[in-house]
Protein backbone atom coordinates (compact mmCIF):
# COMPACT_ATOMS: atom_id res chain seq x y z
CA UNK A 1 0.00 0.00 0.00
CA UNK A 2 1.47 3.67 -1.18
CA UNK A 3 2.54 5.64 2.49
CA UNK A 4 0.03 8.62 0.99
CA UNK A 5 -2.73 5.79 0.80
CA UNK A 6 -1.65 4.18 4.32
CA UNK A 7 -2.15 8.34 5.57
CA UNK A 8 -5.66 9.08 4.08
CA UNK A 9 -7.12 5.93 5.79
CA UNK A 10 -4.96 6.62 9.03
CA UNK A 11 -6.50 10.03 8.93
CA UNK A 12 -9.71 9.28 7.73
CA UNK A 13 -9.98 6.57 10.61
CA UNK A 14 -8.43 9.37 13.26
CA UNK A 15 -11.24 11.99 11.85
CA UNK A 16 -14.05 10.11 12.95
CA UNK A 17 -12.43 8.78 16.60
CA UNK A 18 -12.79 10.91 19.92
CA UNK A 19 -8.61 11.33 18.80
CA UNK A 20 -9.92 13.41 16.05
CA UNK A 21 -12.27 15.48 17.55
CA UNK A 22 -9.50 16.22 20.32
CA UNK A 23 -7.15 17.25 17.86
CA UNK A 24 -9.95 19.52 15.96
CA UNK A 25 -10.89 20.82 19.37
CA UNK A 26 -7.23 21.34 19.93
CA UNK A 27 -6.26 22.88 16.76
CA UNK A 28 -9.49 25.31 16.71
CA UNK A 29 -8.17 26.51 20.36
CA UNK A 30 -4.95 27.40 18.51
CA UNK A 31 -6.88 29.43 15.94
CA UNK A 32 -8.86 31.19 19.09
CA UNK A 33 -5.39 32.09 20.48
CA UNK A 34 -4.11 33.28 17.88
CA UNK A 35 -6.55 35.65 16.46
CA UNK A 36 -7.56 36.32 20.34
CA UNK A 37 -3.48 37.55 20.67
CA UNK A 38 -3.82 39.84 17.30
CA UNK A 39 -6.51 41.23 18.26
CA UNK A 40 -5.43 42.08 22.15
CA UNK A 41 -1.57 43.69 20.33
CA UNK A 42 -3.77 45.71 18.33
CA UNK A 43 -5.82 46.91 21.12
CA UNK A 44 -9.54 46.83 19.82
CA UNK A 45 -10.67 45.34 23.05
CA UNK A 46 -12.81 48.24 24.58
CA UNK A 47 -11.05 49.82 28.09
CA UNK A 48 -14.98 49.63 29.60
CA UNK A 49 -15.25 45.88 28.93
CA UNK A 50 -11.99 45.16 29.93
CA UNK A 51 -12.32 46.54 33.71
CA UNK A 52 -15.58 45.13 34.34
CA UNK A 53 -14.04 41.63 33.43
CA UNK A 54 -11.45 42.80 35.72
CA UNK A 55 -14.11 43.13 38.18
CA UNK A 56 -15.90 40.11 37.43
CA UNK A 57 -12.76 37.91 37.50
CA UNK A 58 -10.57 39.34 40.45
CA UNK A 59 -13.09 41.21 42.75
CA UNK A 60 -15.65 38.79 42.67
CA UNK A 61 -13.76 35.56 43.31
CA UNK A 62 -11.97 37.13 46.37
CA UNK A 63 -13.59 35.42 48.94
CA UNK A 64 -13.03 31.72 47.39
CA UNK A 65 -9.61 32.36 46.92
CA UNK A 66 -8.69 33.98 50.49
CA UNK A 67 -11.03 31.27 52.03
CA UNK A 68 -8.65 28.58 49.77
CA UNK A 69 -5.70 30.53 50.70
CA UNK A 70 -6.48 30.97 54.47
CA UNK A 71 -7.15 26.86 54.98
CA UNK A 72 -4.58 25.83 52.91
CA UNK A 73 -2.04 27.45 54.67
CA UNK A 74 -3.16 26.49 58.19
CA UNK A 75 -3.44 22.46 57.20
CA UNK A 76 -0.13 22.88 55.77
CA UNK A 77 1.11 24.49 58.52
CA UNK A 78 -0.34 21.28 60.72
CA UNK A 79 1.04 19.13 58.38
CA UNK A 80 4.34 19.98 58.35
CA UNK A 81 4.52 20.45 62.24
CA UNK A 82 3.70 17.62 62.69
CA UNK A 83 6.57 15.87 60.74
CA UNK A 84 8.90 18.08 61.60
CA UNK A 85 8.42 17.82 65.37
CA UNK A 86 9.81 15.10 65.03
CA UNK A 87 13.13 15.91 64.39
CA UNK A 88 12.89 19.09 65.84
CA UNK A 89 12.56 21.41 63.25
CA UNK A 90 9.50 22.87 64.12
CA UNK A 91 10.43 26.22 63.54
CA UNK A 92 11.10 25.40 59.66
CA UNK A 93 7.01 24.36 59.50
CA UNK A 94 6.70 27.75 57.91
CA UNK A 95 9.28 28.15 55.22
CA UNK A 96 7.71 24.71 53.68
CA UNK A 97 4.58 26.98 53.75
CA UNK A 98 6.14 29.57 52.19
CA UNK A 99 8.02 27.86 49.51
CA UNK A 100 4.52 25.81 48.13
CA UNK A 101 2.59 28.78 48.77
CA UNK A 102 4.31 31.23 46.37
CA UNK A 103 5.45 28.14 43.69
CA UNK A 104 2.92 25.68 43.93
CA UNK A 105 -0.29 25.94 45.90
CA UNK A 106 -0.79 29.75 45.48
CA UNK A 107 -0.99 29.82 41.30
CA UNK A 108 -2.23 26.32 41.47
CA UNK A 109 -5.26 25.86 44.06
CA UNK A 110 -6.14 29.46 42.63
CA UNK A 111 -6.34 28.90 39.17
CA UNK A 112 -8.04 26.15 40.02
CA UNK A 113 -10.70 28.02 42.60
CA UNK A 114 -11.32 30.48 39.33
CA UNK A 115 -11.30 28.25 36.93
CA UNK A 116 -14.66 26.63 38.58
CA UNK A 117 -16.53 30.05 38.78
CA UNK A 118 -15.39 32.37 35.79
CA UNK A 119 -14.11 29.45 33.55
CA UNK A 120 -17.95 28.11 34.14
CA UNK A 121 -19.67 31.52 34.23
CA UNK A 122 -17.98 32.11 30.76
CA UNK A 123 -18.88 29.14 28.92
CA UNK A 124 -22.47 29.70 30.23
CA UNK A 125 -22.54 33.33 29.06
CA UNK A 126 -21.10 32.67 26.14
CA UNK A 127 -22.63 29.51 25.23
CA UNK A 128 -26.08 31.22 26.53
CA UNK A 129 -25.03 33.98 24.04
CA UNK A 130 -25.11 31.53 20.84
CA UNK A 131 -28.03 29.79 21.08
CA UNK A 132 -29.77 33.08 21.54
CA UNK A 133 -28.46 34.49 18.20
CA UNK A 134 -26.92 37.13 20.34
CA UNK A 135 -23.22 35.98 18.66
CA UNK A 136 -25.00 36.05 15.33
CA UNK A 137 -26.57 39.53 16.19
CA UNK A 138 -22.73 41.21 17.29
CA UNK A 139 -21.67 40.09 14.02
CA UNK A 140 -24.31 41.92 12.17
CA UNK A 141 -23.34 44.51 14.13
CA UNK A 142 -20.45 44.82 12.66
CA UNK A 143 -18.42 43.63 15.55
CA UNK A 144 -16.11 40.54 15.38
CA UNK A 145 -16.48 38.00 18.74
CA UNK A 146 -12.93 38.01 19.57
CA UNK A 147 -12.67 41.74 19.93
CA UNK A 148 -15.44 42.15 22.11
CA UNK A 149 -16.06 38.90 23.82
CA UNK A 150 -12.44 37.20 24.16
CA UNK A 151 -10.27 39.69 24.50
CA UNK A 152 -11.43 41.66 27.51
CA UNK A 153 -11.98 38.24 28.91
CA UNK A 154 -8.71 37.06 28.23
CA UNK A 155 -6.60 40.08 29.39
CA UNK A 156 -8.79 40.62 32.36
CA UNK A 157 -8.24 37.10 33.19
CA UNK A 158 -4.26 37.59 33.10
CA UNK A 159 -4.37 40.40 35.03
CA UNK A 160 -6.64 39.36 37.52
CA UNK A 161 -5.33 35.72 38.47
CA UNK A 162 -1.64 36.65 39.56
CA UNK A 163 -3.14 39.26 41.71
CA UNK A 164 -5.50 37.01 43.23
CA UNK A 165 -2.32 34.51 43.45
CA UNK A 166 -0.70 36.87 45.39
CA UNK A 167 -3.14 37.69 47.68
CA UNK A 168 -4.00 34.11 48.06
CA UNK A 169 0.06 33.20 49.04
CA UNK A 170 -0.05 36.35 51.35
CA UNK A 171 -3.40 35.14 53.55
CA UNK A 172 -1.70 31.46 53.02
CA UNK A 173 1.24 32.77 55.25
CA UNK A 174 -0.16 34.57 57.34
CA UNK A 175 -3.42 32.50 58.57
CA UNK A 176 0.11 29.74 58.72
CA UNK A 177 2.31 32.08 60.85
CA UNK A 178 -1.00 32.79 63.22
CA UNK A 179 -1.82 28.33 63.62
CA UNK A 180 2.04 27.90 64.27
CA UNK A 181 2.46 30.34 66.56
CA UNK A 182 -1.33 30.49 68.79
CA UNK A 183 -2.03 26.99 68.43
CA UNK A 184 0.76 25.19 67.85
CA UNK A 185 3.22 26.91 70.28
CA UNK A 186 6.12 27.45 67.45
CA UNK A 187 8.42 30.42 68.75
CA UNK A 188 7.39 32.83 66.37
CA UNK A 189 10.65 34.84 65.76
CA UNK A 190 12.31 31.69 64.35
CA UNK A 191 9.58 30.69 62.47
CA UNK A 192 9.68 34.24 60.63
CA UNK A 193 13.40 34.58 59.93
CA UNK A 194 13.26 30.78 58.75
CA UNK A 195 10.13 31.32 56.29
CA UNK A 196 12.16 34.55 54.89
CA UNK A 197 15.62 32.77 55.13
CA UNK A 198 14.13 29.33 52.76
CA UNK A 199 11.59 31.41 50.25
CA UNK A 200 13.20 33.24 47.47
CA UNK A 201 11.65 36.03 45.56
CA UNK A 202 12.31 33.80 42.58
CA UNK A 203 9.94 31.68 44.32
CA UNK A 204 7.14 33.78 43.90
CA UNK A 205 8.01 35.08 40.12
CA UNK A 206 7.48 31.53 39.44
CA UNK A 207 4.57 31.43 40.91
CA UNK A 208 3.34 34.58 39.22
CA UNK A 209 4.21 33.77 36.01
CA UNK A 210 2.20 30.32 36.35
CA UNK A 211 -0.84 32.57 37.17
CA UNK A 212 -0.54 34.64 34.32
CA UNK A 213 -0.23 31.55 31.96
CA UNK A 214 -3.11 29.93 34.26
CA UNK A 215 -5.40 32.69 33.60
CA UNK A 216 -4.98 32.85 30.10
CA UNK A 217 -5.84 28.80 29.95
CA UNK A 218 -9.23 29.47 32.28
CA UNK A 219 -9.60 32.42 29.72
CA UNK A 220 -9.45 31.04 26.39
CA UNK A 221 -10.94 27.43 27.09
CA UNK A 222 -14.01 28.94 28.84
CA UNK A 223 -14.56 31.08 25.59
CA UNK A 224 -13.70 28.26 23.31
CA UNK A 225 -16.40 26.03 24.64
CA UNK A 226 -18.57 28.83 24.69
CA UNK A 227 -18.60 30.12 21.27
CA UNK A 228 -18.51 26.48 19.94
CA UNK A 229 -21.19 24.78 22.43
CA UNK A 230 -24.10 22.87 20.86
CA UNK A 231 -27.67 24.21 20.53
CA UNK A 232 -30.11 24.00 23.82
CA UNK A 233 -29.90 24.12 27.09
CA UNK A 234 -27.68 20.78 27.11
CA UNK A 235 -25.51 22.13 25.12
CA UNK A 236 -24.95 25.17 27.06
CA UNK A 237 -24.94 22.96 30.13
CA UNK A 238 -22.38 20.68 28.96
CA UNK A 239 -19.71 23.03 27.81
CA UNK A 240 -20.29 24.56 31.24
CA UNK A 241 -18.73 21.23 32.71
CA UNK A 242 -16.35 20.70 29.54
CA UNK A 243 -15.00 24.14 30.76
CA UNK A 244 -14.52 23.46 33.94
CA UNK A 245 -13.18 20.02 33.77
CA UNK A 246 -10.60 20.76 30.70
CA UNK A 247 -9.52 24.16 32.67
CA UNK A 248 -8.54 22.28 35.14
CA UNK A 249 -6.75 19.10 33.86
CA UNK A 250 -4.71 21.83 31.49
CA UNK A 251 -3.67 23.81 34.65
CA UNK A 252 -2.28 20.52 36.48
CA UNK A 253 -0.59 19.27 33.66
CA UNK A 254 0.45 22.58 32.31
CA UNK A 255 1.92 22.90 36.04
CA UNK A 256 4.02 20.20 36.42
CA UNK A 257 5.70 21.25 32.57
CA UNK A 258 6.29 24.52 34.31
CA UNK A 259 7.38 23.24 37.42
CA UNK A 260 10.08 20.72 35.47
CA UNK A 261 11.46 24.11 33.44
CA UNK A 262 11.54 26.58 36.80
CA UNK A 263 13.97 24.05 38.31
CA UNK A 264 16.40 24.12 35.49
CA UNK A 265 16.13 28.10 35.34
CA UNK A 266 16.44 28.39 39.19
CA UNK A 267 19.71 26.11 38.69
CA UNK A 268 20.89 27.97 36.30
CA UNK A 269 20.44 31.57 38.20
CA UNK A 270 21.00 30.60 41.03
CA UNK B 1 -28.00 45.42 -4.77
CA UNK B 2 -27.52 41.68 -3.76
CA UNK B 3 -27.15 38.88 -6.08
CA UNK B 4 -27.33 35.16 -5.01
CA UNK B 5 -25.52 32.68 -7.93
CA UNK B 6 -26.05 28.98 -7.65
CA UNK B 7 -26.01 28.81 -3.88
CA UNK B 8 -24.89 25.71 -2.03
CA UNK B 9 -25.28 24.42 0.96
CA UNK B 10 -25.22 21.40 3.53
CA UNK B 11 -25.20 20.74 7.04
CA UNK B 12 -23.32 17.39 7.27
CA UNK B 13 -25.11 15.02 4.91
CA UNK B 14 -28.42 17.04 4.53
CA UNK B 15 -28.54 19.19 1.56
CA UNK B 16 -30.13 22.52 2.50
CA UNK B 17 -30.13 24.90 -0.84
CA UNK B 18 -29.11 23.29 -4.52
CA UNK B 19 -28.61 26.45 -6.62
CA UNK B 20 -29.93 28.94 -5.76
CA UNK B 21 -29.91 31.72 -7.68
CA UNK B 22 -32.06 35.69 -6.67
CA UNK B 23 -31.12 39.16 -7.60
CA UNK B 24 -32.27 41.73 -4.98
CA UNK B 25 -32.25 45.30 -6.52
CA UNK B 26 -31.56 48.33 -4.24
CA UNK B 27 -34.28 49.79 -3.02
CA UNK B 28 -36.64 46.85 -3.51
CA UNK B 29 -38.30 44.85 -1.23
CA UNK B 30 -38.36 41.54 -1.36
CA UNK B 31 -39.88 38.61 0.39
CA UNK B 32 -38.60 35.10 0.27
CA UNK B 33 -41.65 32.37 1.60
CA UNK B 34 -41.37 28.79 1.47
CA UNK B 35 -41.86 26.12 4.13
CA UNK B 36 -40.44 25.73 7.54
CA UNK B 37 -37.11 24.18 7.47
CA UNK B 38 -36.74 24.32 4.02
CA UNK B 39 -33.98 27.01 4.23
CA UNK B 40 -35.21 30.16 4.08
CA UNK B 41 -33.66 31.85 7.36
CA UNK B 42 -30.15 29.45 6.14
CA UNK B 43 -30.51 31.37 2.82
CA UNK B 44 -30.28 35.01 4.37
CA UNK B 45 -27.59 33.96 6.67
CA UNK B 46 -25.41 33.61 3.17
CA UNK B 47 -26.99 37.21 2.26
CA UNK B 48 -24.86 38.75 5.41
CA UNK B 49 -21.91 36.48 5.94
CA UNK B 50 -22.98 34.62 8.88
CA UNK B 51 -22.70 31.32 6.90
CA UNK B 52 -20.46 30.47 4.16
CA UNK B 53 -21.89 28.48 1.26
CA UNK B 54 -20.47 25.03 0.22
CA UNK B 55 -20.35 26.15 -3.53
CA UNK B 56 -21.83 29.42 -5.86
CA UNK B 57 -21.35 33.02 -4.66
CA UNK B 58 -23.16 36.16 -2.87
CA UNK B 59 -22.79 39.24 -4.34
CA UNK B 60 -23.74 42.80 -2.20
CA UNK B 61 -22.77 45.79 -4.67
CA UNK B 62 -20.96 43.70 -6.74
CA UNK B 63 -18.44 42.23 -4.20
CA UNK B 64 -18.14 38.51 -3.73
CA UNK B 65 -18.56 38.33 0.35
CA UNK B 66 -18.22 34.54 0.03
CA UNK B 67 -14.29 35.15 -0.64
CA UNK B 68 -13.96 37.66 2.49
CA UNK B 69 -12.52 36.79 6.19
CA UNK B 70 -14.48 37.63 9.08
CA UNK B 71 -12.64 41.18 9.57
CA UNK B 72 -13.42 42.09 5.66
CA UNK B 73 -16.95 40.85 6.14
CA UNK B 74 -17.57 43.13 9.25
CA UNK B 75 -16.57 46.21 6.59
CA UNK B 76 -19.46 44.79 4.55
CA UNK B 77 -21.73 44.04 7.22
CA UNK B 78 -21.73 48.10 7.70
CA UNK B 79 -23.95 48.25 5.01
CA UNK B 80 -26.53 45.72 6.65
CA UNK B 81 -29.15 45.78 9.61
CA UNK B 82 -30.54 42.40 10.80
CA UNK B 83 -33.90 41.56 12.54
CA UNK B 84 -33.57 38.12 14.04
CA UNK B 85 -36.90 35.92 14.59
CA UNK B 86 -35.92 35.92 18.28
CA UNK B 87 -34.97 39.42 18.14
CA UNK B 88 -31.23 38.27 19.87
CA UNK B 89 -31.89 41.37 21.69
CA UNK B 90 -28.08 41.22 24.04
CA UNK B 91 -30.57 40.51 28.04
CA UNK B 92 -27.57 41.81 29.98
CA UNK B 93 -28.12 44.75 28.44
CA UNK B 94 -30.80 47.66 29.09
CA UNK B 95 -32.78 48.49 26.03
CA UNK B 96 -31.26 51.54 25.16
CA UNK B 97 -27.41 50.09 25.11
CA UNK B 98 -28.54 47.24 22.75
CA UNK B 99 -30.28 50.51 20.54
CA UNK B 100 -27.15 52.48 20.94
CA UNK B 101 -24.88 49.45 20.26
CA UNK B 102 -23.70 49.94 17.00
CA UNK B 103 -23.59 53.55 17.38
CA UNK B 104 -20.64 53.33 20.36
CA UNK B 105 -18.88 50.69 18.90
CA UNK B 106 -18.44 52.29 15.09
CA UNK B 107 -19.36 55.94 15.73
CA UNK B 108 -17.57 58.41 17.60
CA UNK B 109 -20.80 60.20 19.25
CA UNK B 110 -21.16 62.45 22.31
CA UNK B 111 -23.36 60.80 24.78
CA UNK B 112 -25.83 63.00 24.54
CA UNK B 113 -26.38 62.88 20.64
CA UNK B 114 -26.23 59.09 21.14
CA UNK B 115 -29.37 59.14 23.94
CA UNK B 116 -30.61 61.19 21.25
CA UNK B 117 -30.39 59.22 18.70
CA UNK B 118 -31.78 56.12 20.85
CA UNK B 119 -34.88 57.83 21.90
CA UNK B 120 -36.19 58.73 17.87
CA UNK B 121 -35.19 54.94 17.05
CA UNK B 122 -37.30 54.08 19.48
CA UNK B 123 -39.67 56.42 18.23
CA UNK B 124 -39.93 55.14 14.88
CA UNK B 125 -40.62 51.88 16.47
CA UNK B 126 -43.73 53.10 18.65
CA UNK B 127 -41.40 52.33 22.04
CA UNK B 128 -40.94 55.73 23.78
CA UNK B 129 -39.66 55.76 27.01
CA UNK B 130 -38.40 51.97 27.14
CA UNK B 131 -35.11 52.90 27.50
CA UNK B 132 -33.99 51.42 31.12
CA UNK B 133 -36.03 48.55 30.15
CA UNK B 134 -34.09 45.19 30.08
CA UNK B 135 -35.14 42.45 27.57
CA UNK B 136 -36.34 40.21 29.98
CA UNK B 137 -39.26 42.47 30.99
CA UNK B 138 -40.64 43.20 27.38
CA UNK B 139 -43.57 40.99 25.08
CA UNK B 140 -42.17 39.16 22.06
CA UNK B 141 -43.34 41.72 19.52
CA UNK B 142 -41.95 45.12 21.89
CA UNK B 143 -38.88 42.90 21.64
CA UNK B 144 -38.45 42.90 17.67
CA UNK B 145 -39.81 46.15 18.06
CA UNK B 146 -36.52 47.01 20.04
CA UNK B 147 -34.31 44.29 17.47
CA UNK B 148 -35.75 46.75 14.72
CA UNK B 149 -34.82 49.85 16.18
CA UNK B 150 -31.40 48.39 17.23
CA UNK B 151 -30.98 47.56 13.38
CA UNK B 152 -32.12 51.18 11.97
CA UNK B 153 -30.16 53.48 13.99
CA UNK B 154 -27.01 53.46 12.10
CA UNK B 155 -28.98 53.62 8.80
CA UNK B 156 -28.30 50.86 6.63
CA UNK B 157 -28.49 50.56 3.18
CA UNK B 158 -30.29 47.03 3.35
CA UNK B 159 -32.29 45.62 6.23
CA UNK B 160 -33.11 41.65 6.40
CA UNK B 161 -35.71 40.45 8.69
CA UNK B 162 -35.62 36.83 9.97
CA UNK B 163 -39.12 35.70 10.42
CA UNK B 164 -41.14 38.90 11.87
CA UNK B 165 -44.16 37.91 12.69
CA UNK B 166 -43.88 34.24 13.89
CA UNK B 167 -45.03 33.68 17.04
CA UNK B 168 -47.11 37.25 17.51
CA UNK B 169 -50.66 37.55 17.96
CA UNK B 170 -52.24 39.02 14.36
CA UNK B 171 -52.70 42.32 15.48
CA UNK B 172 -48.55 42.55 16.95
CA UNK B 173 -48.13 41.08 13.58
CA UNK B 174 -50.03 43.90 11.76
CA UNK B 175 -48.35 46.63 13.70
CA UNK B 176 -44.64 44.95 12.32
CA UNK B 177 -46.19 44.68 9.22
CA UNK B 178 -46.75 48.38 9.39
CA UNK B 179 -43.16 48.91 10.96
CA UNK B 180 -41.53 47.14 7.83
CA UNK B 181 -43.51 49.37 5.40
CA UNK B 182 -42.96 52.74 7.45
CA UNK B 183 -38.79 51.80 7.44
CA UNK B 184 -38.80 51.04 3.88
CA UNK B 185 -40.47 53.81 2.93
CA UNK B 186 -39.14 56.37 4.80
CA UNK B 187 -35.68 55.13 5.32
CA UNK B 188 -35.64 54.30 1.83
CA UNK B 189 -33.41 50.89 2.21
CA UNK B 190 -33.78 47.51 1.04
CA UNK B 191 -35.21 44.96 2.57
CA UNK B 192 -35.38 41.50 2.70
CA UNK B 193 -37.86 39.73 4.64
CA UNK B 194 -38.09 36.10 5.17
CA UNK B 195 -41.64 34.48 6.34
CA UNK B 196 -43.63 32.17 6.09
CA UNK B 197 -47.04 34.36 6.38
CA UNK B 198 -48.61 35.17 3.42
CA UNK B 199 -50.27 37.88 4.56
CA UNK B 200 -47.26 39.43 5.60
CA UNK B 201 -45.74 38.79 2.24
CA UNK B 202 -48.37 40.28 0.50
CA UNK B 203 -48.45 43.29 1.90
CA UNK B 204 -44.52 44.25 2.92
CA UNK B 205 -43.01 42.75 -0.53
CA UNK B 206 -42.68 44.40 -4.00
CA UNK B 207 -40.83 41.05 -5.40
CA UNK B 208 -41.52 37.53 -3.90
CA UNK B 209 -39.33 34.91 -3.99
CA UNK B 210 -40.46 31.10 -3.38
CA UNK B 211 -38.13 28.75 -1.64
CA UNK B 212 -39.11 25.28 -2.76
CA UNK B 213 -37.14 21.69 -3.56
CA UNK B 214 -33.96 23.57 -2.54
CA UNK B 215 -33.95 26.41 -5.12
CA UNK B 216 -35.97 29.54 -6.16
CA UNK B 217 -39.06 27.98 -7.40
CA UNK B 218 -40.97 30.86 -8.30
CA UNK B 219 -40.59 34.33 -8.26
CA UNK B 220 -42.37 37.33 -9.36
CA UNK B 221 -44.47 40.91 -8.11
CA UNK B 222 -46.77 39.82 -6.13
CA UNK B 223 -50.03 40.30 -7.65
CA UNK B 224 -48.53 37.94 -10.50
CA UNK B 225 -47.28 35.58 -7.65
CA UNK B 226 -50.04 35.33 -5.57
CA UNK B 227 -52.29 35.07 -8.80
CA UNK B 228 -50.39 32.13 -10.15
CA UNK B 229 -52.03 29.01 -11.16
CA UNK B 230 -48.83 26.47 -10.48
CA UNK B 231 -49.84 23.43 -8.44
CA UNK B 232 -47.17 23.88 -5.61
CA UNK B 233 -47.53 27.78 -5.60
CA UNK B 234 -51.08 27.32 -5.16
CA UNK B 235 -51.11 24.73 -2.89
CA UNK B 236 -48.63 26.92 -0.31
CA UNK B 237 -50.45 30.15 -0.14
CA UNK B 238 -54.19 28.80 0.04
CA UNK B 239 -51.95 26.56 3.07
CA UNK B 240 -53.11 22.85 1.58
CA UNK B 241 -51.62 20.17 2.94
CA UNK B 242 -50.82 16.72 1.21
CA UNK B 243 -53.30 13.62 2.16
CA UNK B 244 -49.75 12.26 3.74
CA UNK B 245 -48.86 15.30 6.03
CA UNK B 246 -52.71 15.42 6.99
CA UNK B 247 -53.02 14.45 10.51
CA UNK B 248 -55.72 12.27 11.38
Amino acid sequence: MPFSLLLCVTMNFLGQTWVGEWLTGLGRIAVLTRDAVASALTFKASRRDLLYQIYFIGIKSQSVVLITGAFTGMVLTVQTYIQFHKIKMDTASLAVVGVSMCSELGPVLTALMVAGRVGAAIAAELGTMRVTEQIDALRTLATHPIDYLVVPRLVASMIALPLLTVESVVVGIGSGYLVGVQLLGIDPVYLWFNMLKFTGVIDLEFGLIKSFIFGGIIALIGCYKGLSCGMGAEGVGRATTEAVVYSSISILITNFFLTLVFQRVAVLVL
Amino acid sequence: MIEVRQLEKSFGAQLILDGVDLRIDSGESAVIIGRSGGGKSVLLKHLIGLLQPDRGQVLVDGDNITRMNERQLLRVRRKFGMVFQGAALFDSMTVAENVAFGLRRHEHLTEAEITRRVAAALDVVDLPGTQLKKPAELSGGMRKRVGLARAIIYEPQIILYDEPTTGLDPIASDSIDHLIMRVRDHLNVTSVVVTHDMRSARRVGNHVFMLHGKKIYAHGPPEEFFASRDAVVRQFIDGVADAKETIL
